[in-house]
């Protein structure tokens, strides 16, 4: 056990029946010697004797290769015998031995066995559609909640909610601002050429307007916000849940979902549609710079066609898909917090689904949204 | 200057150590001698620095002042790797175990041997069944996550890791607390059955005070950043210090004190 530099554990036959041990067998001195010794040639019928008395430094790991190699020459010939170790080393491989006898004793215990195609393919339907069931339990619990607060608002906690209309929605505004500034920059510069071809300069006008208010504008901040504050949502409720804080609540007879929950949702369902005015505000500034720059269409030019072209109804139905994104965003996010069992490990995977799912379902609802609307004839 | 030889290197040599946290002084010039293969017990009460003693001691914080020597090697300006050789040569058993949650417990246990050693897979599984097993864990542990363990199984796989190494010096942060009787009673067992096996040091941080009767050859009474006393607990015993009576008085001082006699 003494700190000796580890010099590495050697094996050497200096006698047909006779090998010799020396160095440190230790962790870091045995380095490969155990598939040194795999190679071994062992004699069979005769007595071997192992010389141990030049082994410097001896630790269980090094314990335990020296006993597996007494008991292969055991298995080989019948005897063995190991000789001039130091008492104190004695010891050890004593305990070692009884150690071993007892694991061959007990059955190991079952390996696990992997899943075939057909069962992991089985397991996990059982698992989506087990999930699925429990998100509609959430949706549920989550509106009768939101009911109760409604019908006694007296119940409502105003200060959570105006916490995260403060992070969700106030602080999102200069990220949201530039990327959808960019995106109106984009949409008219791409434009620009086809445009310049017909001399329809400018459309660029319409191009922009209908395209930001209607489409871009709802799904950028939408997609934001589900990066930022939905990911946020997962993993603050999911590391409360390891930390026991949410049985904590539960016990002290807060409902974590009144407390956690249902503040993110009036929040979002304030700030979401307010972001996504902003962004219109800001990707249409954009477009109104590049179609200066790029078609020679002034400022008024520009505004004057956009009044003339682009209706209150296509502003409407830009915003009016912001709550339902901000439900999936919440649901989803919180969903996937409570969802956390175990360690840090499971926050993470956890997190990583609550944004994947929140943006593909942001987008699902925004194609089904494109679908109704063609359909009505907005 | 001739190397002192390893019977007589202290396990831990502390002097002159202070630190401060902004204004707040937690130790003042404290001196501590911990010897080789002794069972060396902390205590102090709530904030009186025994946590933060212990990160400075395995590197994990670094002091304002003062120098700290573990098992010879001087800690002030370490190298890394003189840092990396150190640390394989202690274990360290966290209060809430510390171990990955990604890994089951038998990789747990296994991941010093793998990070360290050469060994193959098959052997270092062996190995961590055995110190599993030493700590009292059924083989079958081995198999499950840190996450399915009940709290006295995590102290025990903790254990098992940091024993992973056969280490020279271990570090235990309240090995006990939060076990029911009996498994706290194994513990006090298994730690004297470790030192006598393997000859090592061990330091624990606790505030059970059957643990410091049971299993401690000397205690230090950390208080107002300074060792109040040092001593077996008989010593402490006819001490008259408030820090250290708070021990000894009250009735839990007093029942662990009768168990002994």
């Amino acid at each position: 056990m003494t700190q000796t530099p580890a010099t590495a554990a050697s094996i050497t036959r200096t006698k047909p029946l006779e090998l010799a041990l020396s160095g440190s067998w230790t962790v870091r001195g045995i380095g490969r010697i155990d598939s040194e010794l795999e190679t071994l040639a062992m004699p069979s019928g005769a007595a071997m004797v192992i010389d141990a008395s030049r082994i410097d430094a001896f630790d269980s790991a090094g314990a335990w290769i020296v006993h597996k190699l007494l008991h292969r020459l055991h298995g080989a010939s019948g005897q063995a015998e190991i000789r001039d170790l130091r008492p104190e080393f004695v010891r050890l491989l004593d305990v070692v031995g009884q150690e071993i006898a007892q694991q061959a004793s007990t059955s190991p215990p079952d390996a696990v066995k992997p899943l075939n195609k057909l069962e992991s393919l089985g397991r996990g339907t059982a698992d989506a559609l087990e999930q699925g069931v429990a998100l509609l339990a959430f949706v549920g619990e989550s509106s009768l909640a939101l009911g109760g607060w409604i019908a006694h608002p007296a119940r409502i906690r105003w200060r959570p909610i105006l916490y995260n209309i403060r992070s969700a929605g106030f602080d999102a505004l200069p990220i949201v601002g530039l990327l959808s500034f960019l995106l109106g920059v984009v949409v008219a510069y791409q434009g620009a050429d086809q445009l310049r071809q017909y001399g329809a300069n400018i459309f660029v006008a319409d191009l922009v307007g209908l395209s930001m208010l209607r489409e871009f504008a709802p799904l950028i901040t939408a997609i934001i916000v589900a990066g930022r504050s939905g990911s946020a949502y997962a993993a603050q409720i999911g590391s409360m849940a390891v930390s026991e804080e949410i049985d904590a609540m539960r016990t002290i007879g807060i409902a974590p979902l009144e407390m956690l929950v249902l503040p993110k949702v009036i929040a979002l369902f304030i700030a979401l549609p307010l972001l996504t005015v902003f962004a219109d505000v800001l990707g249409v500034f954009g477009g109104m710079i590049m179609a200066r720059a790029q078609l020679a269409v002034s400022y008024p030019e520009f505004l004057d066609r956009f009044a003339k072209t682009v209706s209150v109804t296509a502003y409407l139905i830009g915003i009016s898909k912001a709550p339902v994104f901000a439900a999936i965003i919440v649901t989803v996010g919180c969903f996937q917090g409570f969802r956390t069992h175990g360690g840090a490990d499971s926050v993470g995977l956890q997190t990583t689904r609550s944004v994947v799912q929140s943006i593909f379902l942001v987008i699902v609802a925004d194609a089904l949204f494109s679908v109704a609307f063609s359909a009505l004839d907005l | 200057m001739n190397e002192p030889s390893p019977e007589t290197t202290p396990a831990i040599e502390i002097s002159q150590l202070t630190t401060r946290f902004g204004d707040h002084v937690v130790h003042a010039d404290l001196d501590l001698l911990v010897h080789p293969t002794e069972i060396f017990a902390l205590v102090g009460g709530s904030g009186s620095g025994k946590s933060t003693l212990l990160r400075e001691i395995i590197l994990l914080q670094q002091p304002a002042s003062g120098s700290i020597k573990v098992l010879g090697v001087d800690l002030e300006n370490i190298s890394d790797p003189a840092a990396l050789a150190l640390r394989q040569r202690w274990g360290v058993m966290f209060q809430s175990g510390g171990l990955f949650g990604s890994l089951t417990i038998r990789e747990n246990v296994g991941l010093p041997l793998r990070e360290h050693s050469g060994l193959a897979d098959p052997l270092i599984d062996e190995i961590a069944d055995w110190k599993l097993a030493m700590t009292g864990l059924e083989p079958s542990v081995g198999a499950k996550y840190p996450s399915e363990l009940s709290g006295g199984m995590m102290k025990r796989a903790s254990l098992a890791r940091a024993l992973a190494l056969d280490p020279e010096l271990l570090f235990l942060d309240e090995p006990t607390a939060g076990l029911d009787p009996e498994s706290a009673e194994e513990i006090d067992r298994l730690i004297k059955k470790l030192r006598d096996l393997f000859g090592l040091g061990i330091v624990i941080i606790t505030h059970d005070l059957d643990l410091l009767w049971q299993v401690a050859d000397r205690v230090g009474v950390l208080a107002d950043g300074k060792m109040q006393g040092i001593g077996s607990m008989t010593e402490l015993a006819r001490l008259d210090h408030p820090a250290v009576r708070k021990f000894f008085d009250g009735p839990r001082g007093r029942a662990a004190q009768s168990g002994v006699k």
